[in-house]
């Protein structure tokens, strides 16, 4: 199989695209004035979406993009959680750059997880990953300075006089908690825009372009000379900074931390994964979907317990078994409308059918 | 307790592990499919024999023996309805659909049991046991450890010796060959994760009597089983057993040291592991 | 008198890319069959439509006047046709004698077994016990022969059992070909090795680029007329 690189560079904007463009530029505009539109309790929930939003897309750009299937990925949600207090409990650093150090010390993290979770076979990295994050939490949970294993609080004088929150006071007379909710929910609204903005280029530049050979056939990208091991190296500290960006965050917001809870599969692994099979995996537009109907469906089933998870669940299984690329793959491939363009292979290239043979 | 004593009942867990595993490493080496629901697997399983123990107060050993056949069933059926769809040259698709199917069982098992914690009473074998002067060893870590023997030594007889086994180890080669042989591969697929489940009931009988589980425990019998298989080596079955061994022995030396080390140092024995020997400890010489 | 095997106007496809473009072929009862083509004319692809790895040509296949072009390859086996694919396929985990045993899988009974097929090749009842891929090349197409056999085949299928063997080695495996025909089966061997083929074969094909080119008893084809559908048409000049 060749991969025809010429042909695949054409139709990368389309007529949907431009008018996506406007259409970002006017949700981000509006995103940024709703702190003075909506209630405080609007803004947390826009808040939970966003930084659900930056997971969904960190783990997409990870699994559907780069092949690496984590299930371990609560390891830098937790771990970014925890460098934000320790920076600030410590250090008494101010939450908004200890959110930054956490993110950067996540991304260093993924250096040793990587030495050891690179050496298991393709779905044995699924499982190591998840020890790994194991092994983190456990470590935490030894530290008695940040609560052991029953964990800690931010002290309240560190959210409250947090940057912004005294210039938000004066300017719009805002209280603490109200200017604190505004300023992580203003964080998570430009990581959100950050992480796809920079996933969007990434998958339109030289080496997302290496990135899709890489998933569609390793062999071929790698006589073509695309060094897949970097590649997805380098995917794996771009979604370590990112997730832990965003675990820090959210913890800022939260405020209180266990290992248990900033470790969680079920949260930060879990509903994840279901956002983003469910939404469409592979494609951008697809954790943004799946982000919109999770909340929809958390909101409506919450009182359900268990079985929402129970249904989530069995939705991902149907999904992955009758409609692998999600609803918004489904809808895509139907309309053939792309909001970020970035599916630009297989134009020209060879189709592979599976003729019922590996045999040749 | 002497650190002999530590080891030894280190070893005995081991054998639990290797329990555990034992299935994950017959379903990987036949179709490289790794089941993230296995750990919820053994949980359920453990469950049913805790129905019929409790409820029609049956002998557990006499439990395991409704239930293994019951779990064989599932597994052949799971694999033919759900997972055989799945297989392919991508990885993606078995393991999200493993792992949707995880999350399905943990919540399917807190609506029928809730989040207590159980435990399968074994009577009076709970307490008994062998007084060895230094060492004490209890009768069921024993039994759990012996059965682990019994069922590798079983499983291997299968696939070495049998014309069923020939059909797996081909299969495994080879599935478009294999059908020229005359084997179904999806057939063949069906009747090795019916057979793990067998061996998951096994396992859930001693994880059961053990020490309490609850519709949560899943994930970390997954974990061990599969820290075991890694650290023994891939396809080697009694290299499953040494890696359940090191990995139960690295556990209580840790517990001994700080009750609150022992799943981490069990943890940090299969990272050095990984470090020192990625291909594991015993691996099979040709793969 | 309906045909042992049979194809009607078979097509191929792998993915948009056509092999094969209405092939109709012939086995009756007891013969031996050659199809020879250079490489890529589509023999492999026949080949893999017979015996049931390629599925989906469920209206030109036919066994015994039923069509079967829908069938697995196991029920193709069911139905007493076995291959000896293109590359031996031998499966490394796997003994020698495990090789052949799992030839019986499909459980047909008949005169081959193990002992008969080590009568046929004693080299392999020494070698028994050693991985099947241990052996020489040579060696190894005579555990792929005498694994297909072990299924005690109607037909059997060899789909270019002397490539990249000595031609002592080709000499060696061909010189079992009397005993299985005597054993009832029927053969088909594809080959790009045209005198090879000439000498076994009651009847020839000849195929390029997807179709058959030529048909015919081996002693009525004359050399021009094989050179041409072999090669193509430039050759008309010869003759
Ligand atoms: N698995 C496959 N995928 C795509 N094309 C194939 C495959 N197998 C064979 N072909 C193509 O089909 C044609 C016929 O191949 P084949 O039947 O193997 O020819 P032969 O056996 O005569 O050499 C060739 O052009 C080959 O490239
Ligand atoms: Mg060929």
């Amino acid at each position: 199989m060749t991969i025809a690189i010429p042909s695949l560079k054409v139709e990368t904007r389309t007529r949907a695209s431009s008018v996506s463009r406007l259409i970002a530029l006017a949700v981000l505009a509006l995103g940024l004035a709703a702190p003075f539109l909506v209630s405080r309790g609007a803004v947390q929930d826009l808040f939970f979406i966003l930084t659900m939003l930056v997971l969904a897309q960190s783990w997409n750009l990870l699994a559907g993009y780069a092949g690496l299937i984590s299930v371990g990925q609560q390891v830098f949600v937790g771990f970014g959680a925890y460098a934000m207090f320790g920076a600030v409990i410590l250090f008494g650093i101010d939450p908004i750059p200890a959110i930054l150090i956490a993110g950067v010390l996540s991304a260093l993290l993924a250096i040793p997880t990587a030495f050891f979770t690179f050496r298991l076979y393709g779905p044995y990295f699924a499982i190591g990953t998840w020890v790994v994050a194991e092994v983190v939490r456990l470590l935490l949970a030894q530290w008695k300075t940040l609560g052991g294993g029953t964990g800690t609080s931010l002290p309240r004088e560190a959210v409250r006089d947090m940057a912004g929150v005294g210039l938000l006071r004066d300017l719009f007379g805002m209280k603490p908690a109200q200017a604190s909710d505004a300023i992580t929910y203003w964080l998570a609204l430009i990581l959100a825009a950050a992480t796809i903005g920079f996933i969007y280029r990434l998958l339109r530049s030289k080496q997302g372009l290496g990135l899709a050979a890489v998933r569609d056939n390793e062999q071929a990208a790698r006589a073509v000379g695309v060094d897949a091991r970097r590649m997805k190296a380098m995917v794996y500290l771009a979604t370590a900074f990112m997730t832990g960006l965003a675990g820090a965050l959210i913890y800022v917001q939260k405020a209180r931390i266990s290992p248990d809870a900033a470790f969680s599969v079920t949260d930060w692994t879990a509903y994840v994964i279901f956002i983003v099979v469910i939404g469409g995996i592979g494609t951008i537009e697809g954790p943004i979907l799946g982000v919109i109907l999770f909340f929809l469906l958390q909101n409506l089933l919450a009182d359900y317990g268990s079985w929402y998870l129970l249904m989530l669940g069995l939705a991902g299984i149907l999904t992955m078994l009758f409609a692998p690329r999600g609803l918004w793959g489904a809808f895509s491939d139907r309309t053939g409308i792309q909001l970020f363009p970035v599916r630009r292979t297989l134009v020209g290239g060879p189709s592979v059918h599976q003729g019922g043979s590996s045999h040749g | 307790m002497t650190i002999l004593d530590t080891i030894v009942q280190g070893v005995l867990l081991g054998g639990l592990y290797a329990l555990f595993a034992a299935g994950l490493s017959l379903v990987f080496g036949i179709m490289r499919l790794v089941n993230l629901a296995h750990g919820d697997l053994i949980v359920l399983a453990a469950f049913l024999i805790l129905v019929l123990v409790n409820g029609l107060g049956l002998n557990p050993f006499l439990a395991v023996l409704i239930v293994m056949p019951l779990m064989f069933i599932a597994g052949y059926a799971l694999q033919a309805v759900l997972l055989n769809r799945t297989l392919g040259k991508d990885v993606l698709p078995p393991l999200l659909v493993t792992f949707g199917l995880s999350i399905v069982l943990q919540n399917a098992l807190l609506e029928g049991f809730s989040a207590d914690s159980r435990r399968i009473s074994a009577g009076a074998l709970e307490t008994a046991s062998i007084n060895l002067g230094a060492v004490t060893i209890g009768l069921m870590p024993l039994m759990a450890f012996l059965s682990a023997v019994a069922v590798i030594v079983g499983l291997n007889l299968l696939i070495y010796r049998t014309a069923l086994g020939r059909a797996f180890r081909a299969t495994s080669d080879d599935p478009v060959t294999a059908g020229l042989m005359g084997i179904r591969p999806r057939q063949v697929f069906a009747v090795a994760t019916g057979l793990a489940m067998a061996v998951v009931a096994i396992a859930a009988l001693y994880l059961g009597t053990r020490a309490n589980f609850d519709p949560t425990a899943g994930p970390a019998r997954l974990i061990y089983a599969f820290e075991a298989v890694i650290i023994g080596g891939l396809g080697s079955l009694w290299g499953t057993l040494a890696g359940g061994v090191i990995l139960g022995v690295a556990q209580t030396l840790g517990a001994a040291v700080n009750p609150e080390w022992q799943i981490l140092s069990g943890h940090l024995a299969f990272l050095a592991v990984l470090l020192i020997r990625p291909r594991g400890l015993f691996p099979r010489a040709v793969d | 008198m309906t045909a042992l095997l049979e194809t009607k106007g078979l097509k191929a496809f792998y993915g948009d890319f056509q092999a094969l473009f209405g092939v109709d072929i012939t086995v009756a009862e007891g013969e031996t069959i050659a199809i020879i083509g250079a490489n890529g004319a589509g023999k492999t692809t026949l080949m893999r439509a017979l015996s049931g790895v390629l599925t989906n040509a469920p209206d030109s296949v036919f066994c015994r006047g039923e069509a079967v072009g829908a069938l697995a390859a196991p029920d193709i086996l069911a139905r007493g046709i076995a291959m000896v694919s293109e590359g031996r396929r031998l499966f490394p985990s796997l003994t020698v004698e495990e090789n052949l045993m799992i030839g019986a899988y499909g459980k047909r009974r008949g005169a081959w077994t193990l002992a008969t097929v080590y009568d046929l090749f004693p080299i392999l009842k020494e070698r028994r016990a050693n991985p099947a891929t241990a052996l020489s090349g040579g060696q190894q197409q005579m555990v792929a022969i005498g694994r297909a056999l072990m299924a005690n085949p109607d037909v059997l299928l060899c789909d270019e059992i002397s490539l990249g063997l000595a031609p002592v080695v080709v000499r060696d495996i061909y010189a079992a070909f009397p005993r299985i025909r005597e054993s009832g089966a029927a053969i088909v061997i594809v080959e790009q090795d045209i005198g090879q083929a000439l000498k076994v074969a009651n009847r020839v094909y000849c195929m390029m680029e997807g179709r058959i080119t030529l048909s015919g008893r081996p002693e009525a084809l004359s050399r021009a007329a094989i050179h041409a559908a072999y090669f193509g048409a430039q050759s008309h000049d010869h003759s």
